[in-house]
C-alpha cells in the first residue's frame, strides 16, 4: 500500500519537474530573439568589440551553443543535459558554468532563509498557541497584533525601513553583501562573525513579517481543538493546566503548522529573491536578479530549474512523512473527495 | 435552517443569504460593527483611490515624465513629496501609479477567480473525466512554483502595460482557488435541493448558475479579496526585480529605481518613503477586508457578541 503511494508520488513529480522544464526550454525562445546576437550588439554600442566579421562570431557562438541546430534536436540536448546536471555556460561570465555559480550561491540563502523560516516558525507558533489560551495573559494576547499587521507587508518592504533605520541612520550595521568588502571568505571565526552581522538585518525583516503568518494559523488551529470533547476530559480529569496545554491543545495543533513549514521550506529558494536584492546579499536571489539585469539565459534557466527541483523534492518529502506521522491520513487521498 | 429553504423556493437561496446577511443598510451596519477591520480596510482602500485620484486636479499629468522637475529634490512646497533621480515629481508618479497598480490587481483578480469559478464548478457538478483532467492541471501547477513561470514570460515580453501584467499573473495563479473552490463546491453539490432541482427537469448549467454560484457567492467574494492581494503582491514584486511594465510609473516600478539606485543607502529618504507607505497601506487594507469577510463567507465563525 505504502509503496504504491510512494511510486504514484514519484511518478507524478516526475511529469511536474519535466513539464517544468520544457516550459523553461520554450518560453524563452517564443520570442525568437537570438541571446547571442543581443549581448554582441549591446557589446558594439559599447564599444568593447569590433564590429567587423560580427556575423561569424554569432555564428561561431551559435555553434557552440548549439543554437544552430532545429529546435527538436536542442531540446532533446537540453533535456540530456540536464540528467547530468550540465547547465552549460553563463554568457557575460563565459568560461564559468552555471552549476558552478548557483552552486557558490546556494549555501548563502540555505543559511540565511533556513534559519529565519525555522526561527519564524518557532516563535509564531508559541505566540500563536498562547493567544488561543484561556489562561494567557492579556498583553501577551496584545502582543500579537503587531506581528499580524506586519504579516500584511512583504518581506522586502520591511527590509527597506530596516536598512533605512539601523544601516542608514543608526549605522549598527551593514545594510550590503554577505560579508565585508575587503574580506576573502575562509572558516575563521572573525569572518564567521562578520557573515553573521550582515545577515542580522535580512534574517530580521524575514522574521519580523512572518512571526504574524505562523501565528494567525496556529491559532486557528488552537481555537479548534479547544472546542474538542478530549479537552473537557482532560480539565475534568483534574490535569494541570500545563500539561493539558502542551500534551493536548499544542501537541494536536501542530501537525499542520509542521506540513506548511515543510512546505515553505521547499520555498525557501524562491520567496527570498527580493530580500536577497535589497541587502544585495550573494545568495540565489540576488544571483537571478543580476541574471535578468544582464540578460543571461542559461544562468537564469540555471537558477529556475534549482527552483523547481527544490520544491518538487520538498513537496515529496512531505507526502512521504506525513502518513508516516499521522495515521488519520488516507493514503488513497483522490478516493476521498 | 438554510437547507429547508433552499428546497421549498430553489431559485432564491442564494440571494436571499446575501439579503439576509446583507440585504439592508441595517444589516450592513450590524456587520461592519461586528467586524470593524472590514470598515477600516475598505476606509483606507477607497481613501488611497480618493487620494491619487484627487492629487490629479493639483498636478500636472505630464510631470511623472522624466527631466520635468530638478532631480532628487527633498519635499518642497512645490513638489511636497520631492523628486527622484529622474527628476520626475513624485506627487504625479504616486498619483499615477497607485490607481495603476490597484486596476492591474483588481482586473487580474477578477479573471483569476471567474477562471477558477470556471472550471471548479464543471469539475466538481460534472466529476468523470473533466474533473481528472482539471485535477491533473491544477496538481502540477500548484508544484511549479509560479514565480518561475512569471520571471520567464515577463523576460520573454517586455512592454506590457500594468494591466497586462495583471492579466499574465492571473494565468498562473488560478490554479490554488480552483482547488479551493471545487472542494466547496463538492459539499454543495450533494445537498438535497440540487436533486429537487435535477428532478424538476433544469439541466447543468441552469443548475450551476442558478442554484449552485448564488449559495457559493459570498465564498467566491472572498476569494477574489483574495485573489486580489495576490496578484497585488505578485505584479509588485516583479516589478520590484526590474521584469514586466517598467515603462510605467506604478508602485513596484518606482520601488524598483530605488533600489537600483540604492535611495535608501544614499540617503534619499522621500524617495522611497511614498511608495513604502502607499503600499503597505494598500497592504493591510487588504489584510484588513480579508479578516472582515471571514465572517461573511462562513457564518459559521459569526460571534456572539
Amino acid at each position: 500500500m505504502y509503496l504504491r503511494y510512494l511510486f504514484q508520488r514519484v511518478v507524478f513529480l516526475f511529469f511536474v519537474v519535466i513539464t517544468a522544464a520544457s516550459l523553461n526550454f520554450v518560453l524563452p525562445r517564443l520570442t525568437g530573439q537570438n541571446p547571442i546576437r543581443e549581448r554582441l550588439a549591446e557589446q558594439m554600442l559599447s564599444g568593447s568589440a569590433i564590429s567587423a566579421g560580427v556575423e561569424e562570431l554569432v555564428a561561431t557562438y551559435d555553434a557552440k551553443f548549439g543554437l544552430d541546430k532545429p529546435i527538436w534536436r536542442q531540446y532533446l540536448t537540453y533535456m540530456g543535459d540536464l540528467l547530468r546536471f550540465d547547465l552549460g555556460y553563463s554568457i557575460p561570465n563565459y568560461p564559468r558554468r552555471v552549476s558552478d555559480i548557483i552552486g557558490e550561491a546556494i549555501p548563502w540563502t540555505i543559511g540565511l532563509i533556513g534559519v529565519s523560516t525555522l526561527l519564524s516558525f518557532t516563535l509564531g507558533t508559541i505566540l500563536g498557541a498562547l493567544s488561543a489560551w484561556r489562561w494567557t495573559p492579556q498583553w501577551v494576547r496584545f502582543l500579537s497584533y503587531p506581528f499580524i499587521a506586519l504579516s500584511g507587508i512583504p518581506f522586502y518592504l520591511l527590509g527597506l525601513i530596516l536598512l533605512f533605520i539601523f544601516a542608514f541612520q543608526l549605522r549598527w550595521l551593514p545594510g550590503n553583501g554577505g560579508y565585508g568588502i575587503g574580506s576573502v571568505p575562509n572558516l575563521s571565526i572573525e569572518f564567521a562573525l562578520e557573515v553573521l552581522r550582515h545577515s542580522i538585518l535580512p534574517a530580521l525583516s524575514i522574521v519580523l513579517s512572518s512571526i504574524g503568518f505562523w501565528a494567525i494559523a496556529m491559532r486557528g488551529m488552537m481555537v479548534t481543538v479547544e472546542g474538542e470533547d478530549y479537552m473537557i476530559l482532560a480539565e475534568a480529569k483534574g490535569l494541570k493546566k500545563s500539561v493539558i496545554f502542551g500534551q493536548y491543545a499544542v501537541r494536536n495543533s501542530l501537525l499542520p503548522q509542521v506540513t506548511n513549514l515543510a512546505l515553505s521550506l521547499g520555498f525557501v529558494m524562491s520567496g527570498s529573491v527580493l530580500v536577497e536584492v535589497v541587502f544585495g546579499y550573494p545568495g540565489v536571489g540576488f544571483l537571478l536578479f543580476r541574471a535578468i539585469q544582464g540578460v543571461d539565459y542559461p544562468l537564469v534557466q540555471g537558477i529556475i530549474l534549482v527552483l523547481i527541483l527544490t520544491l518538487a523534492l520538498s513537496l515529496l518529502l512531505v507526502d512521504l512523512i506525513l502518513p508516516l506521522i499521522d495515521p488519520r491520513i488516507q493514503l488513497n487521498r483522490q478516493r476521498m473527495n | 435552517m438554510s437547507d429547508a429553504l433552499a428546497t421549498s423556493h430553489p431559485k432564491t437561496t442564494g440571494p436571499s443569504r446575501i439579503v439576509q446577511l446583507l440585504g439592508t443598510w441595517h444589516g450592513i451596519q450590524a456587520y461592519v460593527k461586528r467586524n470593524p477591520s472590514l470598515g477600516v480596510g475598505l476606509a483606507i482602500l477607497i481613501g488611497l483611490i480618493a487620494v491619487s485620484y484627487g492629487a490629479l486636479l493639483f498636478v500636472d499629468p505630464s510631470e511623472v515624465d522624466p527631466l520635468t522637475a530638478r532631480p532628487l529634490q527633498p519635499p518642497t512646497r512645490d513638489y511636497p513629496l520631492g523628486t527622484d533621480k529622474l527628476g520626475r515629481n513624485l506627487v504625479a508618479v504616486m498619483a499615477l501609479g497607485t490607481p495603476m497598480t490597484i486596476r492591474a490587481g483588481f482586473t487580474g483578480g477578477l479573471v483569476t477567480v471567474a477562471v477558477a469559478t470556471v472550471l471548479a464548478f464543471i469539475a466538481a457538478y460534472y466529476r468523470g473525466p473533466v474533473d481528472r483532467v482539471v485535477q491533473w492541471i491544477v496538481d502540477v501547477g500548484m508544484t511549479i512554483p509560479s514565480i518561475v513561470i512569471l520571471i520567464l514570460v515577463a523576460l520573454t515580453v517586455d512592454t506590457l502595460t500594468p494591466t497586462q501584467l495583471g492579466l499574465v499573473v492571473a494565468a498562473v495563479s488560478w490554479f490554488r482557488p480552483t482547488r479551493i473552490i471545487r472542494a466547496q463546491v463538492l459539499s454543495l453539490v450533494e445537498r438535497p435541493f440540487v436533486e429537487v432541482a435535477q428532478m424538476s427537469g433544469m439541466r447543468g448549467p441552469g443548475i450551476i448558475v442558478l442554484e449552485l454560484i448564488p449559495n457559493l457567492l459570498p465564498f467566491l467574494i472572498a476569494s477574489l479579496v483574495n485573489a486580489i492581494t495576490a496578484i497585488i503582491l505578485v505584479t509588485i514584486g516583479l516589478s520590484t526585480l526590474g521584469l514586466g511594465a517598467l515603462n510605467y510609473p506604478t508602485l513596484g516600478t518606482t520601488l524598483y529605481n530605488t533600489i537600483l539606485y540604492a535611495a535608501v543607502l544614499q540617503g534619499y529618504w522621500w524617495w522611497w518613503t511614498a511608495p513604502i507607505v502607499v503600499v503597505v497601506l494598500l497592504f493591510i487594507s487588504l489584510l484588513l477586508i480579508s479578516l472582515g469577510m471571514d465572517e461573511f463567507a462562513n457564518p459559521r465563525l459569526r460571534r456572539t457578541a
